[in-house]
C-alpha cells in the first residue's frame, strides 16, 4: 500500500471538487472493504482516497414515486433490512443474504457494491484488467474457471463482482450520477458497466471525477427472484447468478427483465432469455425453456462451459422462484 | 507409596472426564498473545519479498530505493545474483527482507526494491505425470506376473484414476516470531512454533550464540499441522536483523506468503484396478501412482492403505518435480492421499458388485491389521448415522435433484509418545508446579499436563500451574506425527509420582504408617485401607519445612518412564461415514452428517479428545470439498494464495458432526495415544465415496467442487 492523502467531505460538491483536483489519481472510498483490499495488493495507487462517509444525504433510503431513492452510502444492510426492498424486491434480499458476511454487509455499501473492481484472480495478482502476460492473453490460456462465458470476444474476460446488479437490472433501476461541476446524469443501470478495451478504461463507465450518488429502484406487484451457485454456504462469490422480475398477467409473464450475474465482464442482460419469458405461461416447462434461452450464445473459455449449464438451471430456479 | 501405573478407567476424578481448556477463557477474551500480538519497546517490522517467478535466476538486486523510504532501517538481499546460488525454485521463494520502524513503511520499501530475473521454464502441473518433462523420480517395483494372472482371473473388477490435490497448511497464524536481544547478551525469542524445546539450535547460527543463551517462548499458537517444527529461514533472517539493528525484530509472513512457502501436502494420484471375488473377498490390487511435493517430488504412496493383507499387490509409485514450494509434514502425511485412493476404488469395487458399502468393508476387515477394532467402529459408526435406513446402492439412487449418499472410509495411525521430561515441584504451603518444555498448538496440552498431574496427586485441577511453551522448562519433544499427549502425559505422571513419593515419606511417620499404606485422594494424603486417617493437602505439605520438594519424570519413546512402566501405547484404528446430498443440476455437495468413531487408547481429557476429532472433520470437509492450490502455468504463480478463493470450510459448511470416542476394554485399558493425525485421514475418502453412493458416479478427484461433479455427472451420461 501507498501512502495517500484522506479526504473527508461533507457535501456530494465538496467530493467532486476533491476528485476534480487529481484527475485519475484519486480513489472513492465507500464502506472500504474492497478498496482497502486493493490498497493492499497494490492494484490501486491514488494519490487521494475521497472517502464518501461523511455525506449524510447519500446514506438514506427515501420514498420516491412508486419506488425507491437508495442513497449510494446506504449499507448492505440498511437495504436488506428496508420494509420496502423486503416486501417488493426479494431478490435485493437474497443477493445480501447470499455473501454470507456480517462483517462486509454491516459495512459494505449498494454504491460500493456496483462499483467494485473485479475478482479475476489475474488482475489481483497484478496483470491488469484486460490479463496479459508477454504477448499472451491470460485468461483465455490459462487458469479461466471463473470467467466470462458471455461479453469475452473483446480483451476483457473477468466478471463482473456485483451481487446486487442482476437484481436491480431485472428490477429496472437507474443510477443517479453526479460528475465534474456538479453536473448530474441518469442512467439505466446497466449502462453503469462495460467491457474494457485496456485496462486502464476500468470495470464501469464512470470518469473519474465521477460518483454514483443514488439508485433508483421502482417497486411494483412484480415476482422477482435471485438465484445463484455459490460454491460455499459462507461467505462466497457466486460462480454464477440470475435474477428476474415480472408481472403475473393472468398465469402469463409480462414485462419480463432479467439480468445473469458472474458471467460477463459487466451484468449480462440477456435479451433472448426475456423474449422467451414475455407471454409465456409460468409453469415449470417456462422456466426451463426460459433458462435454455439465457444460454444461447454463451462462449465458454476452455475451462468454464459448466458456468453455461449454470446459467441454464440459475435462471432456471429464479423464475419458479419468483413464481413460487 | 504411588505407583506409575495408570489406575483403572472407573477409578479415576479428572481423568477421562470432560474437563474444558483451562485456556479457553484467555483465548476467547485476547488475552492470550500470540508471536504476532508481542510488541517490545523500539521494534522493527521486518518483511521479505518473494519472487514472483517460479523458475529464475536472479542477476542483481538494487536496494537502494527501499531503503529511502522513510521509516526504513534497512534492506538486506537474501539470494545470491550470480551463479550457482541465485536459481529460484519457486514462486514464493524469498529475495530480499528490509526492517522498518512500521509495518507500512517495511511493505512500502518491498515494492520498491528492484529484481532483475533471468526467467527460466517452469513445471507448476503435476496431475498427468506424462507431462513432466523428465522430471519424474522415484523407484518403481513392477512386479510378478501373479499379480497379472489375478487381475485376468478376478471375478469382478474395476480401474479407476483418483486423486488429489495440492494443498497447503493454510495456518491461521502464519509462520515466524518476534526476537530481542537482551542487555545481557542473550536472544529472547517469540515464535509460533510445534517444536519449543529443539526450536532455538535453528538459531545458533544467526545469533552467533549457544543454544543456552537463546531463550524461546511459545505460550500460544495458531496451527501448524506439521508446518512449524523449525525456525525457517524467517527466523534465521529476523534474528541476524536483530543483531545488525540492535533492536528488537518482527517478521511474520504474510497471508499470501504464508499460503505460498508456509506449507505445502503434497498431491497423489494413482491409476487402480482392484478385483475381487463374486461374494466380495478383494483378491488382487494394482496401481500406478504419482504425485508431487513441489520441487523435491513426493514420497511413496502407501497403498492399499490399511487392507494390507490384499494376496496381489503391486504398486509403482513416482514423485514429480515441479516449481513449487518443497513438501511439508501435513497432518498424518500420506495417509490422507494413501485412505483416499484405497476406499475409493474399493467402494467402486463394491458397487460393481451391487454390494452394501459397509458389508463389503465388514467382510474386507479381515485383511487389515485390527480385524476386531475395525469391526466394532464400523456397527457403532452405521447405527450413529442410521445407516440401515438411509443406506441405498450406488445403482439405486434417491428421487429428486438432491442426491442423498453415505460414504465409508477407515484409518489406522501409530502416535507412540515421544520423548518428554517433567518437572514437578510441591511447595510448602501445597501450591504446585508442573513444568514441561512442550507446547500447546491449540489441542489442550496444558490442560491435559495439569489433568494428569492434579489426579496423580489427588487434587483438583486449579491447586496445579501447567507451565509450558519454554526451552528452559525440562525438555519435551516436537509436536508431530501424534506423539505429545502419549509423551508428557507419561513424563507428568512419573514425575508427579516421584514427588508425591517424596512427600508420602514425610507424612507416613506423622499418620503412623508406612509410605505403601499411603495415597493421595481427594485433597488429602489418607491410608488407602482406612481413609479416615488422613491429613489435608497442606497440612502434609507444611511438613516440608522451607524446602518445596520435585520430581523429574522422563518418557523415553518406546521404552517407558524412569521406573521402566509403560504408560503411552501405539497403533489406532478409526472409521468415519459421511452422509452427503449433492445437488446434481448444480454440482454442489453439502454435507449432513459426518460421524467419527475413534479409538487412542487412555482417554486423559474427553472433551479435548472430542474437540480434536471435530476440528479434524472440519479440516477434512474443507480438503474434500474446497482446497487446492492452483496454480497458473503460463506465469508459474499461485492463483489463490489468499483465503478468498483457497476456501476453507466455514461453519455453515461442515454439517452436522457426530463423534464417538471408544472406551472400555481393548481401548481405555491400553496406554495413552495421540489423537493428532488419526481424525484427519478419512474424511476425503469418506466423503467422496458418499458423493458417488449419492449421485451414481465416482467424482476421480479432490477437492469435489461444482466443476468436478457437473464433469462427472456429464461423463457418465447423468447430468440432469
Ligand atoms: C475479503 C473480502 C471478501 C469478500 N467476499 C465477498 C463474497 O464472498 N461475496 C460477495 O458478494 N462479496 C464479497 N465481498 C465484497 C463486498 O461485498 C464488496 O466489497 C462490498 O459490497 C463493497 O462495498 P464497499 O462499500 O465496502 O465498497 P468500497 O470498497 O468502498 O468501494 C468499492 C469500489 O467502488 C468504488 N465506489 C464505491 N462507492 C462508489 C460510488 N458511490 N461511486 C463511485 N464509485 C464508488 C470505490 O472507488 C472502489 O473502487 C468481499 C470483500 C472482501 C474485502
Ligand atoms: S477473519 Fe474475522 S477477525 Fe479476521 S479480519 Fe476477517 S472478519 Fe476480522
Amino acid at each position: 500500500m501507498n501512502a495517500f492523502e484522506y479526504a473527508m467531505p461533507k457535501s456530494i460538491d465538496e467530493a467532486i471538487s476533491l476528485l476534480s483536483e487529481t484527475p485519475g489519481e484519486s480513489q472513492v472510498m465507500a464502506g472500504g472493504t474492497d478498496l482497502v483490499t486493493a490498497l493492499k495488493q497494490g492494484i490501486v495507487s491514488p494519490k487521494r482516497v475521497v472517502s464518501l462517509r461523511h455525506i449524510d444525504e447519500l446514506k438514506s433510503i427515501e420514498a420516491s414515486g412508486d419506488g425507491l431513492r437508495i442513497g449510494a452510502m446506504a449499507t448492505l444492510d440498511d437495504l436488506a433490512a428496508h420494509d420496502g426492498v423486503k416486501a417488493g424486491a426479494a431478490s435485493i434480499v437474497t443477493a445480501i443474504k447470499g455473501i454470507g458476511s456480517q462483517q462486509i454487509t454491516s459495512i459494505g455499501t449498494i454504491g460500493g457494491d456496483l462499483c467494485q473492481l473485479p475478482r479475476d484472480w489475474y488482475f489481483r495478482l497484478g496483470f491488469g484488467l484486460v490479463a496479459q502476460y508477454e504477448g499472451k492473453d491470460l485468461v483465455a490460456e490459462g487458469d479461466n474457471r471463473y470467467h466470462a462465458i458471455f461479453g469475452n470476444d473483446g480483451p476483457a474476460k473477468f466478471v463482473n463482482a456485483s451481487v446486487l446488479a442482476p437484481a436491480l437490472i431485472a428490477l429496472g433501476a437507474k443510477a443517479s450520477v453526479v460528475g465534474s461541476g456538479g453536473a448530474k446524469r441518469e442512467i439505466a443501470l446497466e449502462e453503469l458497466f462495460h467491457a474494457p478495451k485496456k485496462s486502464e478504461d476500468g470495470n464501469t463507465t464512470l470518469a473519474s471525477n465521477e460518483i454514483v450518488t443514488h439508485i433508483l429502484l421502482p417497486l411494483g406487484a412484480r415476482k422477482n427472484a435471485l438465484y445463484h451457485v455459490k460454491p460455499r454456504h459462507g461467505l462466497d462469490w457466486p460462480i454464477v447468478s440470475a435474477a428476474v422480475a415480472f408481472e403475473n398477467d393472468g398465469g402469463k409473464a409480462k414485462n419480463a427483465r432479467g439480468g445473469l450475474g458472474h458471467v460477463a465482464p459487466m451484468p449480462w442482460v440477456s435479451a433472448s432469455a426475456a423474449k422467451a419469458l414475455e407471454g409465456a405461461a409460468l409453469d415449470e416447462d417456462t422456466a426451463a425453456k426460459v433458462g435454455a434461452a439465457a444460454a444461447e450464445g454463451a462462449s465458454p473459455l476452455s475451462r468454464n462451459a459448466y458456468k453455461v449449464h449454470l446459467t441454464k438451471v440459475a435462471v432456471k430456479r429464479a423464475i419458479l422462484a419468483a413464481m413460487a | 507409596m504411588a505407583k506409575n501405573a495408570w489406575p483403572p478407567a472407573d477409578k479415576t476424578v479428572l481423568m477421562g472426564k470432560r474437563i474444558a481448556r483451562l485456556d479457553g477463557p484467555a483465548k476467547s477474551t485476547g488475552r492470550a498473545k500470540y508471536a504476532y500480538d508481542m510488541n517490545r519497546p523500539g521494534m522493527l517490522y521486518a518483511r521479505l519479498l518473494s519472487s514472483p517467478h517460479a523458475a529464475a535466476k536472479v542477476t542483481a538486486i538494487n536496494l537502494d530505493e527501499a531503503k529511502k523510504v522513510p521509516g526504513v532501517v534497512g534492506a538486506w538481499a537474501e539470494i545470491a545474483t550470480a551463479e550457482p546460488d541465485n536459481e529460484v525454485r519457486y514462486a514464493g521463494e524469498i529475495i530480499a527482507s528490509v526492517a522498518a520502524t512500521s509495518e507500512e513503511a517495511a511493505r512500502e520499501a518491498l515494492t520498491k526494491i528492484q529484481v532483475q530475473y533471468q526467467v527460466l521454464p517452469h513445471l507448476v502441473d503435476d496431475t498427468d505425470a506424462t507431462k513432466s518433462d523428465g522430471r519424474e523420480q522415484g523407484e518403481d517395483k513392477p512386479d510378478a506376473a501373479a499379480v497379472d494372472a489375478a487381475i485376468s482371473g478376478a471375478e469382478v473388477k474395476v480401474s479407476g484414476k483418483y486423486g488429489l490435490a495440492c494443498i497447503t497448511h493454510a495456518c491461521h497464524e502464519s509462520h515466524g516470531q518476534v526476537c530481542e536481544f537482551g542487555a545481557d547478551g542473550n536472544l529472547y525469542v517469540w515464535p509460533s512454533t510445534q517444536n519449543v524445546s529443539a526450536y532455538a539450535g535453528g538459531l545458533k547460527d544467526a545469533s552467533g550464540l549457544a543454544v543456552n543463551q537463546i531463550f524461546v517462548d511459545c505460550q500460544y499458537m495458531g496451527g501448524g499441522f506439521g508446518s512449524k517444527f523449525d525456525s525457517g529461514r524467517w527466523g534465521a533472517i529476523s534474528v541476524r536483523i536483530s543483531k545488525e539493528t540492535g533492536k528488537p525484530v518482527k517478521l511474520m509472513l504474510e497471508r499470501d506468503q504464508e499460503l505460498l512457502i508456509g506449507g505445502n501436502r503434497p498431491s497423489a494420484y494413482a491409476d487402480v484396478t482392484v478385483g475381487a471375488t463374486k461374494d466380495g473377498t478383494i483378491s488382487v490390487w494394482s496401481s500406478n501412482a504419482w504425485g508431487s511435493g513441489g520441487m523435491g517430488g513426493a514420497g511413496r504412496l502407501g497403498v492399499p492403505y490399511v487392507f494390507t493383507k490384499i494376496p496381489n499387490v503391486r504398486t509403482l509409485s513416482k514423485g514429480v518435480r515441479t516449481n513449487r514450494r518443497g513438501a511439508v509434514a501435513w497432518r498424518a502425511p500420506g495417509h490422507p492421499q494413501a485412505c483416499l485412493i484405497t476406499m475409493a476404488a474399493i467402494a467402486d469395487l463394491a458397487a460393481e458388485l451391487k454390494m452394501d458399502e459397509l458389508e463389503f468393508f465388514l467382510k474386507n476387515v479381515a485383511l487389515t491389521d485390527r480385524p476386531e477394532v475395525y469391526t466394532e467402529e464400523l456397527k457403532i459408526a452405521a447405527d450413529m448415522i442410521g445407516y440401515k435406513d438411509k443406506a441405498h446402492l450406488r445403482s439405486n439412487p434417491t428421487p429428486g435433484t438432491l442426491k442423498r449418499g453415505l460414504g465409508i472410509g477407515i484409518h489406522t495411525w501409530g502416535g507412540i509418545g515421544n520423548d518428554s521430561q517433567t518437572e514437578v515441584v510441591i511447595n510448602p504451603d501445597g501450591a504446585v508446579s508442573v513444568s514441561i518444555g512442550t507446547q500447546d498448538l491449540g489441542v489442550g496440552t496444558r490442560t491435559a499436563v495439569a489433568i494428569v498431574a492434579a489426579e496423580t496427586l489427588g487434587l483438583p485441577l486449579d491447586k496445579v500451574q501447567a507451565n509450558i511453551g519454554k526451552n528452559s522448562y525440562p525438555p519435551s519433544g516436537a509436536s508431530g506425527g501424534s506423539t505429545t499427549i502419549g509423551g508428557v502425559s507419561a513424563s507428568t505422571r512419573d514425575a508427579s509420582t516421584i514427588a508425591l513419593n517424596a512427600l508420602l515419606e514425610k507424612v507416613a511417620p506423622v499418620l503412623g504408617v508406612t509410605v505403601d499404606e499411603l495415597e493421595a485422594r481427594d485433597g488429602k494424603i489418607q491410608v488407602a485401607a482406612t481413609p479416615s486417617k488422613s491429613l489435608p493437602w497442606a497440612k502434609a505439605c507444611s511438613l516440608l519445612g522451607q524446602m518445596p520438594i520435585s520430581g523429574r519424570g522422563e518418557n523415553k519413546r518406546g521404552k517407558g518412564v524412569s521406573d521402566g512402566t509403560i504408560l503411552d501405547d501405539q497403533g489406532v484404528g478409526g472409521v468415519q461415514i459421511a452422509d452427503v446430498s449433492v445437488d446434481v443440476e448444480t454440482g454442489q455437495v453439502f454435507i449432513n452428517e459426518f460421524v467419527a468413531v475413534q479409538d487412542c487408547g487412555r482417554i486423559v481429557d474427553l472433551l479435548t479428545a472430542e474437540s480434536q476429532v471435530y476440528g479434524a472433520l472440519i479440516m477434512g470437509v474443507t480438503y474434500a470439498l474446497y482446497e487446492e492450490c492452483i496454480y497458473d502455468n503460463i506465469t508459474g504463480r499461485m492463483l489463490n494464495a489468499d483465503l478468498e478463493f483457497y476456501r476453507l470450510a466455514t461453519l455453515a459448511d461442515v454439517g452436522k458432526l457426530k463423534v464417538h470416542m471408544m472406551t472400555g476394554p481393548g481401548y481405555d485399558t491400553r496406554g495413552v495415544i495421540g489423537l493428532g493425525e488419526p481424525p484427519v485421514i478419512a474424511p476425503g475418502a469418506a466423503i467422496s465415496n458418499a458423493v458417488a453412493n449419492a449421485i451414481g458416479v465416482r467424482v476421480p478427484t479432490l477437492p469435489l467442487t461444482p466443476e468436478k461433479v457437473l464433469a462427472a455427472l456429464e461423463q457418465g451420461g447423468k447430468l440432469a
